[in-house]
Formats: C-alpha cells, structure tokens, sequence
C-alpha cells in the first residue's frame, strides 16, 4: 500500500491496547441478600416477588411469592411485617409497604382465580394434624412435592388461630376460606372435627408415610383471682371462638381486659363492636413492655380502648374489680406497691397467653417435652422419627408468619426423610445493608398509605379496619423497592464504566465484565445503586 | 431538562437505564447499540471523568446526528490519551490540529461540508479547559462571533492535566497545582481569578450555550441532543472530575462531580441568545467541605488545621452561584 506523505504506519485501533493489565482490582457481579428477605420468618423471597409486581406481572408475581407461602392474603393482613422493620427504604423516607404489597397480590388471585398447579404424585402419605398456618403451608409445600396429604382438624372448620383467634375486622373469613380452599384444591384433604386424642393410636396404623404436628396452642393460661359467684370471668379464647361462631357472649358495658398482648387487643377490640361503652386494658407493666404490636395498640387507641398500665386484677366481685398498683423494678419486673383501687366492670375477659395441650402425645415415645411445649432438631423433627412438628406447639415466637415458615421448613425435611435423604438448604448471600447502597439514585417517594375505616363504623361493626391498594398504588409501592443487593439491570455499570469495558446482555441477563480492557477504577462498583458489585484485589 | 411525566421510583429517572420506560425514552448511553465514540483501550487514567464525558457527549451527538458527525480536536488529555500515533479509539470522523485551533478548524470544516454540499453533517469540536479558556479562546470567541456553525465542548477539569497539572483559566481558587502550590500564607489557587467561558461565550449572544456534569446523564444528553440541531454556533461545558489532578479516588470520580454540582459550585443552566432559560435546581443540597475534602488538592485547606477562612470563602461562590441562577429548593437530605 502506498501511504501518503510522512505515513509510515496503518491506522489501528486501540482494542490492540488491553488496558486490563493495569489493574489491581477487578469487578464482580454479587448477589447480596435482602434485607426483607433475611427478615421474613416464612422465608419469603419478596423482592423477586415485588421485582415481577413493579412491571405489571402481578401473575408472575403471584406465583413468585406463593413458591415460598401459600397464603398471601391471609399473611398481608396478619403477618406483623418483620421485613418492613428490617426495609432499607426506611433510612431514605420511609420503608416499602410490602404487606400491602402482598395483600393486593393475594386479593388479585383470589378474583381472578388464579390456582395452583398440580404435580406428579410420589405415592406418598402425609398427615397433618392442625389446619392452622403452620398445618396448612406444610400441607401445600408436601401436596407441591407430590406427597399425598390429609389434615385432620379438631374444630368445624379449618384455619386454627387465623379463624378462632384473629377478629373479622382484621381477617374477613371469605379471604380465609378462599385460600384454604385453593390448597384443598390442590388434593390436599381436610378432614373437620377429628380430633386425634391419641397420636400413638394413628401411628400404629402404619396409614402414614409420616407426620406433621401442627396443633397450635389453644389452651388459655388462667391466674388465681379470689372472685365472688356473682363476678363473669371469660378467657379470650373462649370469647373469640363464640364470636366467630355465632354466638357472642354477654360482657355488659363495661368490659376490663386482663393482658397485655396481641389477644388483649384483639378481644378488647372485639368487645367494643359487641356494643362494650368502655372497654379498659389491664396490664400490669408499660406500654413499651407491651408484647403486643405497637400499630395494633395505636388502633385500639383510635377506637376508644382504654389502658390501665401498671396494674393487676387481685379481686373480682360483683361489677367491682381490685386492682394493685405495680411499679418496674431495675429489671423491669412489676412489683406490687400495696396500693389498691376498686374500679367497676362487669366482666373480666382474662387474655394471659396460651398453653398447647399435649396429652394426645403422652403415649409417643421418645418425644422430648419442655416448659409446654415439643422439642424439635433442626430438622423440626421431633424425638419420634417420621414425627415433625411446628407452629405456637414449639420453641419459637408465636406468630402466624413463623409458623408458616415452619410449615414450609419441615415439608422440606419431611420429604428429604421420604426419600430417605438429608435436607441441604442453599447457603445465604451476605446481607444488603444499607451502606452497600448506592441511594443517590432512588427518587424520593414517600409509602402509599392504606385507608383506614372511620372510628364510628370501627367501634360497632366487624368491618375490615384497613383496606387494600388498588392496582395503581399497588404498583407505585412495589417500584418503591430499592432491590438491595441484586442487579435489577438499571444500566448504571453500563454507562458508568469510562473504558467500555462493561457489556449488556440484554433484558434478564444482566452484564459482563470485559476484563481485558477493565482498569479496575471501581465506578462501577461506587455507582451501583444496589450493592451488586464488589471490587477483589487482584491475585498477582 | 423539561419534567418527565413518568416517573419510577424505584431509581427515579437518575440511573442509566429503566428497564420499566420505553425503550426509545430510555438514554443514548443505556443502549446496547450506542456507538462507543470512545472506544476501549484508550490510556486514559483510571476512572477518567473526560473519557466518560466525552463518550456521553460524542454518542449522544451521534445518535442526534444519525451519524453524521465530525469531531474537531484540540490537543490535550482527550487527543493524548486517545490517539498515539498509529493507534485511535475514535469511532467517528475525527481530526486533530493545534493546541489552540480546534473552534477554528471546526469553522474550517463546516466551510468544506458546505462546500461539498453536505448540509446534514454536523461539526463538533472538543478540547479541555486549557484548550478552550487559556490557548483557544481567541480562536473560540471568533467562531462565536461570526456564528459558525459548530457545536463546541469543552471538558474541563480545571487544569493542565496532560502536562502535568499546571493551573489554568478555569483552576478554582484554593487548588493546589503544579504552578499553584499549597505554600506561603495563600496556599493553591489565588481566590478572584480566573474565568466563566460559558458566560464569555454567553456575551456573545450566541443560540445555544450550556453546562453539564457527568454526575448527571440524562441532563447532559438531553442538552447535547437539543444543541446538535440548532444551526449557529453553540456551547456546552462539560465538568469532568481528574482523579491524577485532583487527587481524588478513581471510584469516586461520579461521586466528586455530583457534589460539585449539589453544593452550587458547578451550575447547570441552560442560555439563549445570551440569557440564561433553564437551570437545574439542586435536588439535596450539600455543603460545599464535602466536595473540597474528597480532594488532595485541597488537602491544606483542613491539614494541619482548618482554614475556616477560605472554606467559607469557597461556600460563599457555591452561595452565590445558587442565589444568582436560582438554584435553590432542593431540601437537604440528613
């Protein structure tokens, strides 16, 4: 080639010059573990859900969330949001309202029908015993695994604590009984009012494959109060079941409430809508020793329940209860003062936690009983192999979402057992914190608030208290999600990189570090609004 | 930028790309099909802020000009690093001549398309802030004052970076440089010198004259989109952090910019035919100190001891910039 005056060489491109030499650092995509997702008891996977949810896929989504638990309308509503509290979002405006989320989405299956898929089937048997949450999200993840399985249920009519324990005005039972019905669906069997009284008599039978104990901790603790015949004392219990049923029972006027946790609120509410004038919480320390949940509390308020802190009932009589003063000792433990005070009521609902009742177990040997409650290993196997167990009936926290979580957890080992291997779960990412965080980039858009009811309609009727989001705000919500430690493919490392060295895939595949030309500047990494790069030193 | 109807907030419209918009709303540089004007293996410095703004400029003028685009250069960084002799990383119609020609070759070039007759091809020309305020600006202001029609862009990261950080016409007061060391009872940068080019270039009532950062994206692009058309002659003036010179991170490059940018110090405006049209309000105002303390170059400002003096000094021009073009109503975020 004859090149022009003073050329000597082609013209060539830089991609000769592999810039990659210089580093010292290089780029890695990672995935970190969400916050929401670390936080949930049932183990939800929420920012994929809510990832589907913030392009329209509700269906995706749906199906997304019910992988880890089948009840999202139930949980959107009773679950007390552990992932909320642990939500980065929190430290830019306020967290994303992720229950409202998952009730939409669980409102959405509900109308339009949307059903589980069936699965080829093991051959397997299963019993459950319980159809609360726990019974219930075993059930579904076994019958998803194709185990055969049956439930049987003490009571008329299956959901446990979610029926007999949570009021109408925070649970309506068409919600209820939609989602237990789409498990019964799947193949799961109920089986209502059979009480097993006897667990070693069923096992005997050798009918099942293996089982799960799920039944719940139903039996009201009760404390000694010297009481005259004419004083009316009722457990909570009682009086939630009878009002669920049909019939509530008669509590006058004035009605004291002894107790301090979510059932304390939950009867005291519900006698304010059983026509109750005054209805007072009696509980013997403060308000911030309160086991109850803190928005639960600030609702009852909002209804007109009045609270008595620092007291305990020592006499009932006739319309008239004996109340001591206490006061917080340095460990704060109430201690009685030896003041005492009369205040009228005409009857006591006494709301001091539940027992689980055990005597169905007392002929199974090898189980392991302590302080009321069954002993389970990691596996939440019991002492009796093939027997598994969950739920209020075990060492945790009482809540409806842990016992869904053990309710998925042991259909995990209850299957690894049936086919006579070791459950493995995949090991967890490390944690999204908030200061693996880019937030520069996320605009300011402060949560949807949820409508409330007005306070009259609240204090004389079951209506539902807080209503749902519509699809709009629905999807305003879902894209509030900051998607903390995962690439949600913003293009950020794209754009950012001055070398080029960072190639799209295309939608759902993310990027690709090109390292030959890569220097290791690590802006990609500063500018990642999600946490989803990490800089390692480069081995020399 | 005009308000965008949409909005996601998940990242806002602040990232990149949004998988959640319209894929033609969506930015030149999200494009898995942008041009790469600036392609890789050029030996620009880790986390060159003038690489990165340049390759956003350049593909966005390529997109606007569907191609047809020629690029003037001025000698500096962005010449040196990109094309040594027989290697270029140019994906575009580039050509390179004096220190202190490139506004007046551009002007050359727009004669000889005119010539030729082609009327769709669209001259840039680019150069840093030693280019462009100090060497060029003769050459500049002429191109402004006959209107030619020629988009200028000027990178600048307030010195002479490619020679060895020596101070220039846009150096900001306090800076350590070669020239300006942080000695003597003033150390850097004499405080009340140095010079605007965006609003030199505005006394020349030309079209279009506009700042820009590469802390925001989707400002630049939109500017850079807008001027290509405009016939006459137009401005834009780019802040690009030099992690070398500056003595700042590499990984922080994005970072500084943003913080010049929200502590008032580097205006975003917009101007036609001599007045100011648009400005970008801060968003979350940050102090001025948080911007000068990711910088070695401002190191003796707060070791050994804070010159309290001069820090407010410096607050005082990010004050004034924000009261002067109206920069105010972004709330403070804690």
């Amino acid at each position: 080639m004859t090149k022009p005056f003073a050329i000597t060489l082609d013209v060539g491109s830089s991609l000769v010059n592999h810039t990659g030499s210089w580093r010292t650092e290089r780029p890695v995509y990672v995935d970190r573990l969400p916050p929401c997702n670390h936080g949930c008891p049932a183990g939800e996977d929420i920012q994929s859900w809510l990832y589907r949810a913030e392009s329209g896929d509700y269906y995706g989504a749906w199906k997304s969330l019910v992988e880890n638990n089948p009840l999202p309308a139930i949980m959107g509503r009773a679950c007390y949001h552990p992932c909320e509290s642990a939500c980065n979002r929190a430290r830019l405006d306020h967290e994303v309202n992720i229950h409202a989320v998952e009730r939409f989405l669980g409102d959405e299956a509900i109308r339009r029908g949307w059903q589980f898929e069936p699965v080829a089937a093991t051959g397997k048997h299963v019993l459950v015993v319980g159809s609360g949450p726990s019974g219930l999200s075993a059930a579904y993840h076994l019958a998803r695994l194709g185990h055969k399985v049956v439930i049987y249920e003490a009571g008329p009519a299956a959901g446990g604590m979610m029926r007999f324990g949570i009021p109408k005005y925070r649970l309506p039972r068409e919600v209820l009984n939609a989602e237990i019905a789409r498990i019964e669906k799947m193949g799961v069997e109920i089986k209502l009012n059979t009480r097993v009284d006897d667990l070693a008599q069923v096992l005997e039978t050798k009918e099942f494959d293996a089982v799960f104990l799920a039944v719940g901790a139903h039996v009201s603790k009760r404390a000694y109060i010297p009481a005259g015949d004419a004083s009316r004392i009722l457990d909570a219990l009682g009086v939630l079941r009878s009002v669920d049923g049909g019939k509530p029972p008669e509590l006058g006027r004035r009605v004291l409430v002894y107790g301090g946790g979510n059932t304390a609120l939950d009867v005291a509410r519900t006698a304010k809508r059983l026509g109750a004038t005054e209805t007072l919480i009696v509980y013997r320390r403060t308000r911030e020793k309160m086991p109850a949940h803190d928005f639960e509390v600030q609702e009852a308020m909002e209804e007109g329940i009045q609270f008595r802190w620092l007291s305990t009932i020592k006499e009932a009589g006739e319309a008239q209860f004996k109340i001591e003063k206490m006061r917080l000792d340095e460990k704060d433990f109430p201690q009685p003062t030896g003041e005492f005070e009369t205040i009228e009521g005409d009857s006591l609902v006494l709301a001091l936690g539940q027992d689980v009742d055990l005597s169905f177990l007392e002929r199974v040997s090898g189980l392991e009983l302590a302080d009321g409650v069954v002993k389970v290993d990691s596996q939440m196997m019991t002492g009796y192999p093939g027997v598994f167990a969950g739920g209020d009936m075990v060492p945790a926290d009482r809540t409806i979402t842990v016992a869904v979580g053990h309710g998925k957890k042991a259909a995990r080992n209850i299957d690894a057992f049936l086919r006579g291997t070791a459950y493995q779960p995949t090991p967890k990412h490390e944690l999204a914190a908030f200061d693996k965080l880019n937030p520069w980039y996320y605009s300011d858009a402060p949560e949807t608030v949820q409508a409330t009811l007005d306070a009259v309609r609240r204090q004389t009727t079951f209506d539902e208290v807080v209503s749902g989001l519509d699809e709009s705000n629905a999807l305003f919500e879902a894209r509030r999600c900051l998607s903390c430690g995962n690439c949600f493919e913003c293009d950020n490392c794209y754009g950012v990189c001055p070398d080029n060295a960072v190639t799209k895939l295309g939608p759902g595949n993310r990027f690709r570090f090109n390292y030959d030309y890569c220097k290791g500047c690590g802006m990609c990494a500063a500018e990642c609004p999600c946490g989803a790069i990490q800089m390692v030193p480069e081995t020399i | 930028m005009p308000f965008q109807q949409i909005k996601f907030y998940q990242t806002g419209t602040f990232t990149v790309g949004n998988r959640l918009l319209d894929p033609a709303v969506r930015t030149v540089q999200s494009d898995a099909r942008r041009s790469n004007a600036l392609n890789c293996g050029h030996r620009a410095c880790r986390g060159c802020g003038e690489a990165l703004g340049a390759r956003y400029a350049v593909d966005a003028a390529m997109r606007a000009s569907d191609g047809n685009l020629v690029a003037v250069n001025a000698t500096g960084c962005l010449e040196v690093f990109s094309t040594p002799y027989p290697e270029t990383s140019w994906q575009v119609a580039w050509i390179h001549s004096l220190f202190g020609n490139a506004a007046a070759v551009a002007a050359g070039v727009v004669a000889a398309m005119k010539a030729q007759g082609k009327n769709e091809v669209r001259i840039i020309a680019q150069g840093g802030d030693g280019g462009t305020a100090d060497i060029g600006l003769g050459c500049l202001s002429g191109m402004f004052e006959r209107n030619d029609d020629v988009l200028y862009i000027c990178y600048d990261n307030e010195a002479y970076m490619n020679t060895g950080v020596q101070r220039s016409g846009t150096t900001p007061p306090a800076a350590r440089t070669a020239t300006t060391p942080p000695v003597g009872a003033k150390p850097g940068n004499v405080f009340g010198q140095g010079k605007s080019v965006p609003l030199i270039a505005m006394a020349h009532s030309i079209p279009y004259v506009a700042t820009a950062s590469v802390a925001e994206l989707h400002d630049l692009e939109y500017k850079v989109e807008k001027a290509i058309p405009i016939r006459g002659a137009r401005y834009i003036h780019i802040h690009v952090p030099c992690p070398l010179g500056w003595g700042s991170e590499p990984h922080d490059t994005i970072k500084v910019a943003r913080l010049a940018v929200e502590s008032g110090l580097f205006p975003l405006f917009e101007a036609e035919y001599g007045d100011v049209t648009e400005r970008t309000v801060i968003r979350h105002r940050r102090p001025a100190e948080e911007y000068l303390k990711l910088q070695k170059r401002f190191a003796h400002l707060f070791r050994p001891q804070r010159d309290e003096e001069r820090i407010a000094a410096i607050q005082a021009i990010a004050d004034r910039n924000i009261q002067r073009f109206g920069l105010q109503n972004g709330e403070a975020r804690p």
